[in-house]
C-alpha cells in the first residue's frame, strides 16, 4: 500500500533534483553546534534520488557521537517535505575526518566562537581575537569532537574542533 | 544478503570470537573509566575521562552491532552487550583489575591503548571489509587517547616520590596481564589464513613489545613480563569485574527490553 501511493506521489510530481535534495540537506542543523548544518561538517557522503526513494549516505564525525540519531531523524524529517520515501543511512564506508569540514563551515565555527580544527597550540589561532598565542587546557571537552583551549592574548576560553 | 552469508562457518565462528573480544575489551575499559565522572583528581580530568569513555563505549557498541550482524541470530547490539552472566564475558584479564587509583587507571590506559594500537593496526587491510572501515576511523580518534595517557605516564614516571611509587605498584599488579590483550584466541590460524588479521598473537605481541620499550627505558620503567598464563587471558574474570558488571547491567535490568 505504501509503495502504491509512493508511486502516485512520484507521478504527480514534477522530477526531483539532486541539487534540490543537496540544499534541503544544507538547512539541517548539528544539534551540538546549530550554526553549522550537516553539509558544513562534511557529514553528506552521497545523495541518490533514485525511482523508488531518495538515498543520503551520512559519515558519523565520531564513532559514538549521541547526536547521530537525532540528525539521522532530522535529516529524514527535513526530505519528507519533497514527497518521497527517504532512506537515510549512517555508515563506515569511508572515515570522517575533520579536513571535510567545508571552508564556509569553517567561517561559521569561527564567528560562533569554535575553532577550526587543530591537534596543538600550533594548529589553532583564537576564535575570538585571532592570536595565535593559545594554550591547551584539554585535549577532550565537552562533546567527542572538541578541544578546550585559552587565549593568552584576550583571555578567552574557546574550544577548538579535534583534529581527526 | 546478509553479510553473514557469505562467511564460511569456521571463519565466521573466528572472527565472531575476535569482534567479541574486541566489543568486550572497549566496553568494559569504557565503564571502568566512566567510574572517574565526578570524582577524577582534576575537574580537566572528569571532563577526559568521561569523553574517553564515550568515545570507548562507541567504538564497543559499533563492534558489537558488526558482531550480531555476523552472528545473525536474532540477538541485537545491546542483548550481546547486557544480557551475558560476568564469565560470559570474554575481555583480557588486564582489564579485570580494580578501577584503583589514578596511576592504576594510567597504566591499565597505557599499557591497553598501546596493545589495542597493535591490535587495530593489523586489521586496517582486513579482508573481512566492514571491519576494516571501522578500523581505519576508530583509529583515527585513538590517537587522542594515546597522546593524553603519555603525558600522564611521563607526569607520573617523572616525579620521584609518592607519583612514580604509585605508577611502580600499578605496572607491578598489572604488568603480568598486560599482554593479555593480545592474547592467541582460538582458531586464530583460521582468521590469518583468511586475511582478516594480518598476523598471529605472538607476532602481534612482538610489535607491541618493539613499540613501548623505548618509552619504558627513557622513563626506566619495567617492562610488562610475559603473561603468566596466556590460555587464561580472557576467561576466570574477577570479583572486581563482577562487581562493575553489576553495576553496568543495572538499568537493562531494571527494564529488560526498554528501548531509548
Amino acid at each position: 500500500v505504501r509503495r502504491s501511493a509512493a508511486n502516485r506521489t512520484l507521478a504527480a510530481n514534477p522530477p526531483l533534483e539532486e541539487t534540490a535534495v543537496r540544499a534541503a540537506l544544507a538547512e539541517v542543523p548539528d544539534p551540538e553546534i546549530p550554526v553549522a548544518s550537516v553539509v558544513d561538517l562534511g557529514m553528506v557522503e552521497d545523495v541518490a534520488v533514485g525511482r523508488d526513494a531518495i538515498r543520503v549516505e551520512l559519515l558519523p564525525t565520531f564513532v559514538g557521537c549521541p547526536a547521530l540519531d537525532m540528525i539521522q531523524a532530522a535529516v529524514e524529517e527535513r526530505l519528507s517535505a519533497f514527497g518521497h520515501p527517504v532512506d537515510v543511512r549512517f555508515s563506515h564506508r569511508i572515515p570522517w575526518t575533520s579536513d571535510r569540514i567545508t571552508r564556509e563551515g569553517r567561517e561559521k565555527l569561527r564567528a560562533a566562537g569554535f575553532a577550526p580544527p587543530g591537534l596543538t597550540p600550533a594548529d589553532v589561532a583564537c576564535p575570538w581575537c585571532g592570536s595565535d598565542q593559545v594554550a591547551m587546557d584539554n585535549l577532550f571537552g565537552p562533546t567527542q569532537c572538541r578541544s578546550l583551549f585559552y587565549c593568552r592574548a584576550c583571555r578567552q576560553p574557546f574550544e577548538a574542533f579535534k583534529q581527526v | 544478503m546478509t553479510i553473514a552469508a557469505h562467511l564460511a562457518p569456521a571463519i565466521r565462528n573466528a572472527l565472531s570470537l575476535l569482534l567479541l573480544a574486541m566489543a568486550d575489551d572497549e566496553f568494559v575499559i569504557g565503564f571502568s573509566d566512566s567510574e572517574w565522572t565526578g570524582i577524577a583528581p582534576l575537574l580537566e580530568e572528569d571532563v577526559a575521562m568521561s569523553s574517553l569513555a564515550q568515545d570507548e563505549l562507541g567504538h564497543a557498541q559499533a563492534l558489537y552491532r558488526l558482531l550480531a550482524e555476523v552472528r545473525d541470530d536474532g540477538r541485537d547490539a545491546d542483548a550481546i552487550a547486557y544480557d551475558r552472566e560476568p564469565e560470559g564475558y570474554y575481555h583480557c584479564r588486564l582489564l579485570d583489575h580494580p578501577r584503583g587509583d589514578w596511576a592504576d587507571t594510567i597504566a591499565r590506559r597505557f599499557l591497553y591503548d598501546t596493545a589495542d594500537g597493535i591490535r587495530l593496526d593489523a586489521l586496517t587491510a582486513s579482508s573481512f571489509q566492514p571491519l576494516a572501515e571501522l578500523v581505519a576511523k576508530i583509529r583515527r580518534e585513538e590517537r587522542y587517547h594515546r597522546m593524553h595517557v603519555t603525558a600522564w605516564l611521563e607526569r607520573l614516571a617523572r616525579v620521584s616520590g609518592e607519583p612514580r611509587r604509585r605508577l611502580l605498584d600499578a605496572l607491578e599488579r598489572m604488568g603480568p596481564d598486560a599482554a593479555t590483550v593480545l592474547a592467541p584466541l582460538p582458531d586464530e590460524p583460521s582468521l590469518v589464513m583468511a586475511g582478516i588479521i594480518d598476523a598471529p598473537s605472538a607476532e602481534l605481541e612482538a610489535r607491541w613489545r618493539a613499540e613501548i620499550a623505548p618509552v619504558f627505558a627513557r622513563l626506566d620503567l619495567p617492562m610488562p613480563p610475559a603473561a603468566s598464563d596466556p590460555e587464561r587471558g580472557r576467561s576466570g574474570h574477577s570479583d572486581a569485574f563482577r562487581w562493575l558488571h553489576g553495576e553496568l547491567t543495572s538499568v537493562r535490568r531494571l527494564d529488560p527490553g526498554a528501548t531509548w
